[in-house]
């Protein structure tokens, strides 16, 4: 790196970070996606992570997904709580059997050197109950601070991975505090420039925060979100009905899965919006969560009859991927 | 003898698993060898979060040969049994058996089967891929393209390697051929992720240790540690400072490293006027860092212990400093709750547990708090406290459930809730009764003495059994998910430890007609929830719907069962302390124990007397009287359970019967006074002036008389004694 470069250097810049990051994994194979046009709560649910997991068909992709957490939302106050972050998303499927490696030399790419980093997998089962996944692995410590999650998915959407995908979640701006070495996410370095030219992540971000959990907390519209909620889920059933394979038709394909799980998306946001607001009582929750799975589900079920869910690698075997 | 050398490599191993698997592999290789004949001298097992490793020594090199006769069918049998024997031996032909004779049965073929025994690397290979492909991790998981295949290898995390030799001390070891998936044994092993990442060639145990030393790894978790252990102590000492123990952290940290590095961080002294528990719930839960005593003042110091997988360039600085980052930020929340817990009142934070349920079908956290406060108030006076102070620290008792920091650490409820309590100037005993009223949680956890945390730690332990009572939910077998048991333990515990007077039914029947609808009095409130969703509909949103079930006949059935299961953890309670469970057996066959304190004391009563010679002979005499009693009922087929004969006895019977029935009467009145007066050893002196009476008697008297009014009136007399003993305890029950 040269000198003009310093500002792209990822210890000091939050951009340059991302793109280090994607110019490792690019160097790994992996198609570099842009982030998912939906509003969703993690990485995982981009239909790269969610759907791509599912069938025969290997797959490397890795992208960066803005995630909402309506209920993180602190007014902009709180130096490390956000409504609306970053995650670098990587999906490795079958893993390849060096993907630890992969994952401490990425580390390393930018700029933790560990020969003075305490680097630690420790355990971290994930599981995802609005999205029927679960799966095994760690959090992984840098200097006892959580950096990224690691698992190995062995259920998405109710069905078996095979092959197995490993998937890595960065977060993003804390680990760029701590490359930055600055205590408050609003201080990070967005662009790596000095003086007038420096932009820094509260500069983008902050009036966004404050406005959004006034939203989340106080105004989103509760009618309109049941209204909506229920709209999705409709929607999502009658995508799934209609791109079902005609019966008698030769095209044993499922014709409309990503549309449907679109809706699933949207009706998991919502939930997360309600809940934000506190219109969802405890018992409540649970039925809402089991009515989002049941969606994801479903979605996964049509994704396998889909040419992406390896249907046209061996057309007989249609029917025996159905659950 | 030659040694088996097993490593199992494979990426992190969750650190609270790794001590068992090491002993399940130890002991499944051990037996799956011992069971094919293989006997070994010794076996070792270590783990750390990479690998498993196996060292037997003293193995053979090969079985045992056996040479087995078989016997066949006789000369001459059909073909189809000749054949069957053939087969079953392994021969080709008859020429190959030898023929015996027996002189019952004549002539018959013998097959000699000989077998020579299988070298042990064969019987390994066989054996070990067995043994990865079955073992009993609480979790696996399947890894990699071999994951496209149903069935293929779980592990606790991916398998990366195997290292087995087998081999004499005096030889180089082979390579035992084991194949699993796709995973062939070698003899290379790899060291520190980061210290000593490159191959290692292992020969047996006996180089591997000190290479993998040499390689920043140390094999041993318990040695690990004690490294640890010791340099934490020297740390601190260094300062000044005390470690604070904490056994499990230490097990769980030498579970995190291969090669262990203790470091000592600090945070800024203002955190301090956090909680000490706070502190250190902070920094062990999230950190997994040691905290430090001063000695000076008897608190906390601001210092804490990592304890890093690396003998970084720098000394450590860097990680050090990302530890401090990291601990700083997490007490900057902690000290965040701690001061905007404390802007809300406990009492103010009640009706957020209205949308906190406690169990579907029992309610929200609130509903419960309502009825514990009832029933403390009621159970104040038993434990000796002020009912309003029983009934306040009752409804205080779950508030610190919705602070924020009993969200961020579930382990502090209770104590955060004191200190919550005191900082609102509650009084003392209601501030402790927060805190106490979970205890005790277990048989050796501490029993609160003060009079307000007892009514409200009985009140809380009550209402908990009655309410999954009614909703028929009790630990059957070893399932207790809500941990009932323990609950009846501690209510037994703290009616005894306290001495307190309560009988436990009437209790319970007030706690039932708390669960009732306040709306519907003599009605039930169970809520059932709305999970029975036929299969393609969606449950309602609205959740749940009301049940009523009448409150009479609920608490007709659940009474007497909760009392049973009282009884039972009585009885696993009093054996622990060492009684006889027979003598416990003999006072709950009376009718109608349920004070916990009568009981005890009455069986103490009753041990003591039966070790006195008196006891002895009564409790002999009392044999022979039911004895001869079951033998002549059964004979007449009727029961001599009338009072004796008065008259008849002084008219016509034995100067000997005429003093035991004066004595029985005398001794059985007294002993029913002494029970009135809770003086069971009184109750048991009374009956012990039985004996000389009843010794003369059985000496003298001919029970069965020609006379038969006589003889009646005699099995009455011993009827009358069998009820006299039962004044204390039901003897028929007592063994020995």
């Amino acid at each position: 790196m040269t000198s003009d470069e310093a500002h792209m250097n990822p210890a000091r810049s939050f951009q340059g970070l991302i793109l280090t990051l994607q110019s490792y994994w690019a160097r790994q194979g992996c198609v570099i996606l842009q982030p998912y046009d939906m509003e969703m709560g993690a990485g995982t649910f981009h239909p790269a992570t969610t759907l791509r997991a599912l069938g025969p068909r290997s797959w490397r992709a890795a992208y960066v997904q803005p995630s909402r957490r309506p209920k993180d939302g602190r007014y902009g106050e709180n130096p490390n709580r956000l409504q609306h972050y970053y995650q670098f998303q990587v999906i490795l499927k079958p893993n390849p059997p060096n993907i630890q490696d992969l994952y401490v030399k990425s580390l390393e790419a930018i700029g933790i050197d560990t020969s003075v980093h305490d680097i630690r997998f420790v355990e971290d089962d994930w599981e995802s109950p609005t999205l029927g996944a679960w799966g095994l692995g760690w959090e992984c410590w840098c200097d006892g601070m959580e950096v990224s999650q690691f698992t190995y998915f062995q259920q998405v959407a109710g069905f078996e991975v095979a092959p197995v995908a490993g998937e890595l979640t960065y977060g993003l701006e804390r680990l760029a505090m701590y490359l930055q070495g600055v205590e408050s996410i609003y201080d990070l370095n967005f662009n790596g420039l000095e003086g007038d030219r420096k932009v820094t992540y509260g500069e983008i971000f902050k009036q966004a925060e404050q406005e959004y959990s006034r939203h989340n907390f106080e105004y989103a519209d509760t009618e309109m979100l049941f209204r909506h909620f229920r709209d999705a889920e409709a929607a999502c059933r009658k995508y799934l009905a209609e791109g079902e394979p005609k019966a008698g038709a030769n095209d044993r394909r499922h014709l409309m899965a990503q549309p449907a799980y679109d809706q699933a998306i949207k009706a998991s946001h919502i939930f997360n919006l309600l809940d934000a607001r506190g219109v969802i009582s405890v018992t409540e929750r649970q039925s809402y969560i089991l009515r989002v799975r049941e969606l994801a589900k479903a979605c996964g079920a049509a994704w396998l009859k889909t040419e992406g869910g390896g249907v046209a690698l061996d057309p007989s075997n249609a029917a025996a991927l159905q659950p | 003898m030659p040694d088996l050398f097993l490593e199992l490599f494979s990426e992190e191993i969750p650190a609270r698993m790794q001590r068992r698997a090491a002993e399940d592999l130890k002991k499944l290789v051990t037996d799956a060898l011992v069971e094919r004949g293989f006997l070994y001298e010794g076996a070792k097992a270590f783990a750390t979060p990479r690998r498993l490793t196996l060292n037997v020594v003293g193995l053979p090199v090969k079985g045992q040969d056996v040479r087995e006769e078989r016997k066949g069918p006789r000369v001459g049998a059909p073909d189809a049994a000749v054949q069957g024997f053939l087969k079953s031996a392994g021969l080709t032909s008859l020429d190959q058996a030898k023929i015996e004779k027996d002189p019952k049965k004549g002539e018959f073929y013998v097959a000699l089967i000989e077998r020579p025994g299988r070298p042990t690397e064969e019987v390994l290979a066989e054996i070990i891929p067995q043994i990865v492909k079955t073992f009993p991790w609480p979790k696996s998981m399947r890894w990699g393209a071999a994951s496209r295949e149903p069935g293929s290898l779980r592990w606790v995390r991916p398998l990366q390697s195997i290292v087995c030799t087998f081999g004499p001390e005096t030889e180089e070891p082979v390579v035992v051929p084991v194949q699993i998936d796709g995973l062939a044994a070698g003899d290379v092993t790899y060291g520190h992720r980061f210290m000593a990442p490159g191959a290692i060639k292992v020969r047996r145990f006996d180089d591997y240790a000190p290479a993998l030393e040499r390689a920043k790894v140390v094999l041993d978790a318990d040695r690990r540690k004690d490294i640890i252990l010791h340099d934490a102590r020297d740390l601190a000492f260094a300062q000044g400072l005390e470690l604070v123990e904490d056994e499990g952290l230490l097990e769980e940290v030498a579970g995190l490293v291969e090669w262990p590095v203790v470091l000592m961080g600090s945070f800024e002294e203002a955190f301090l006027a956090i909680p000490p528990e706070v502190i250190r719930a902070t920094i062990r839960a999230n950190q997994k860092c040691f905290v430090l005593r001063d000695p000076k003042t008897g608190g906390l110091a601001n210092k804490f212990l990592l304890t890093s997988n690396l003998v970084a360039k720098d000394g450590g600085k860097t990680i050090v400093g990302g530890n401090e980052r990291v601990v700083r930020a997490r007490l900057s929340d902690a000290k965040f709750f701690w001061e905007t817990d404390q802007k809300v009142r406990l009492e103010e934070r009640l009706e957020k547990l209205k949308t906190i349920v406690f169990h579907e079908q029992i309610g929200t956290q609130y509903q419960r708090v309502e009825r514990i406060a009832a029933l403390a108030r009621e159970l104040a006076p038993i434990a000796g406290a002020e009912p309003a102070q029983a009934e306040r620290a009752a409804r205080l008792a779950k508030a610190d459930l919705v602070t924020e920091m009993v969200g961020e650490f579930p382990e502090l409820q209770g104590l955060m809730g004191r200190y919550y309590a005191s900082i609102q100037k509650e009084p003392a005993s209601v501030s402790a009764a927060i805190e106490d009223h979970y205890k005790p949680l277990g048989p050796s956890d501490r029993v609160p003495t003060d009079p307000v945390s007892v009514a409200v730690a009985l009140a809380d332990k009550i209402d908990t059994l009655v309410a999954f009572w009614v909703i028929d939910e009790k630990p059957t077998g070893s399932k207790d998910p809500y941990a009932l048991r323990r609950a009846a333990l501690g209510v037994i515990r703290l009616v005894l430890e306290n001495n307190l007077r309560m009988t436990l039914g009437e209790n319970f029947s007030l706690a039932i007609s708390n669960l009732q609808d306040p709306q519907n009095p003599g009605e039930f409130v169970v809520h059932r929830s709305g999970s029975q969703t036929p299969p393609g509909q969606y449950p309602a949103v609205s959740g749940s719907h009301k049940s009523l079930r009448a409150a009479g006949d609920v608490a007709a059935s659940v009474v007497p069962d909760l009392l049973s299961f009282f009884a039972d953890r009585l009885k696993v309670y009093l054996r622990d302390q060492g009684a006889r469970h027979d003598l416990i057996d003999a006072v709950f066959a009376l009718e109608g124990q349920d004070d916990l304190l009568m009981i005890v004391r009455r069986v103490e009563a009753l041990g003591r007397f039966l070790d006195t010679e008196d006891g002895k002979n009564l409790l002999a005499g009392f044999r022979r009287a039911a004895n001869i009693l079951r033998i002549e009922e059964k004979k007449d087929g009727r029961a001599y359970d009338a009072a004796p004969n008065r008259s008849l006895i002084q008219e016509r019977g034995q100067p000997e019967e005429q003093v035991l029935l004066q004595v029985l009467e005398d001794a059985s009145s007294q002993a029913r006074d002494y029970v009135k007066r809770e003086d069971f050893e009184g109750a048991m002196r009374a009956l012990a002036a039985l004996r000389p009476a009843v010794d003369t008697f059985f000496d003298k008297v001919t029970v069965n008389a020609e006379d038969s009014e006589l003889r009646e009136n005699r099995l009455r007399l011993l009827n009358a004694l069998r009820d006299a003993t039962r004044t204390v305890a039901d003897f028929s029950r007592i063994e020995g």
